[in-house]
């Protein structure tokens, strides 16, 4: 049987197939999926903000340390960090103003973290949904590496 | 000045409840006024939540509601936020006397619920700067119509910054009858939280 992992605001979770991750409502925040397709491993992160100004602690809610905590634990369960692909979405811009833009760029910033941090790592970025005024559902099914993503209006999509 | 939101003392915490009160209401008053119909109001709540909980008081990450958020600026700094479901978007909007709307992101209906939103903060911000002598400005209000989790998200990430936890000062209005449910929260910054709370003589 499969289980639907629930990965919250600010946090992140690993698992295996046939299990699937999911995480609700990405706003300007990002939900980042690390999947190694032959040991039928991944993990989910769902962060608010680009750096960690503490890396000791509110690991998972920073997109520098919440990547890094979540490969550390991949790689624990045997992953090698060669092997996985990442695919990232969320960083809207929730908002729009007619005059002031001074909290537009928070999505973006995220997402410009996200990139750098799976750059560091040396890991493959194969998808990016970002951007856009919408909010996102996504769900990682781990026995395939495929990523159902939500968005009100405009319905259901694989990627 | 940091301020540890969970070793707020009971008296702060009233104080920001009374703050809350007397701003609420003067915006229930300023909404049954341009409505012309009754509007009451709940005690505001003044609570300290974990950040992973918010969207759950709001129906859950994925429930879909109407957002206008406007910005505070000078000596305090924070968000302002009214929030309603769809149905009550559209009562509101017929309330109002604007014909003909089939969806709230119309033009015309984000433009009247945004003005609804503006007033009420604005009359908040108010009745709060007089007591506090604080100089508080809002920003033009932004529309949103998407799921909870994603608007509210937008707004916890600068508080989140420094903190793990949110101090939400919220109410509930309800106009002619029950039909119009909306909630109205303030989140201060922690260190505008601490200007607050000494502008009004309980540091």
């Amino acid at each position: 049987m499969s289980q639907q992992i629930k990965v919250g605001m600010a946090d992140y979770k690993v698992g295996n197939g046939p299990d699937k991750l999911i995480t609700l409502g990405l706003g300007s925040c990002i939900g980042i999926t690390i999947y190694d397709k032959r040991k039928k491993i991944g993990g989910m992160a769902h962060i608010m903000l680009p750096k960690n100004p503490d890396p000791s602690k509110a690991i998972a809610k920073f997109a520098d340390t919440a990547i890094d905590a979540m490969t550390k634990e991949l790689e624990k369960m045997g992953v090698n960090l060669k092997d996985v692909e990442s695919k990232i979405a969320g960083g809207a811009q929730m908002f729009t103003f007619s005059s002031s833009n001074e909290m537009n760029s928070i999505g973006f910033r995220n997402a410009e973290a996200v990139k750098q941090e799976l750059k560091k790592k040396g890991i493959r970025l194969i998808v990016e949904e970002t951007g856009g005024n919408s909010g996102r559902t996504i769900e990682l099914d781990l026995d395939n590496g495929n990523l159902k993503i939500k968005t009100m209006g405009s319905g259901e999509k694989y990627v | 000045m940091t301020i540890i939101l969970n070793r707020l003392s009971l008296l702060q915490l009233d104080a920001l409840k009374e703050l809350g009160n007397i701003g609420a209401g003067n915006a229930a008053t300023a909404l049954s006024q341009i409505l012309n119909k009754k509007v009451d109001m709940s005690v505001p709540r003044v609570k300290v939540y974990p950040i992973e909980e918010i969207p759950e008081l709001f129906g859950g990450s994925e429930n879909i509601v109407v957002g206008v958020l406007l910005r505070m600026f000078g000596d305090m700094q924070g968000s302002l936020m009214f929030l309603l479901d769809e149905e009550s978007a559209l009562k509101l909007l017929d309330m109002m006397m604007i014909p003909d709307v089939q969806h709230v992101t119309e033009e015309i209906a984000m433009s009247a619920i945004m003005e609804v939103g503006n007033i009420i903060s604005s009359s908040y911000l108010n009745s709060l700067s007089f007591f506090s002598s604080l100089t508080i400005v809002p920003s033009t209000p932004g529309f949103a119509y998407d799921m909870a989790g994603a608007i509210l998200g937008t707004i916890l990430f600068e508080v989140s910054e420094m903190s793990d936890q949110v101090l939400l000062i919220e109410t509930d209005f309800l106009g002619n009858g029950e039909a119009i449910k909306g909630h109205f929260f303030v989140l201060p910054d922690l260190q505008s939280l601490g200007i607050l709370l000494k502008s009004v003589g309980v540091e």
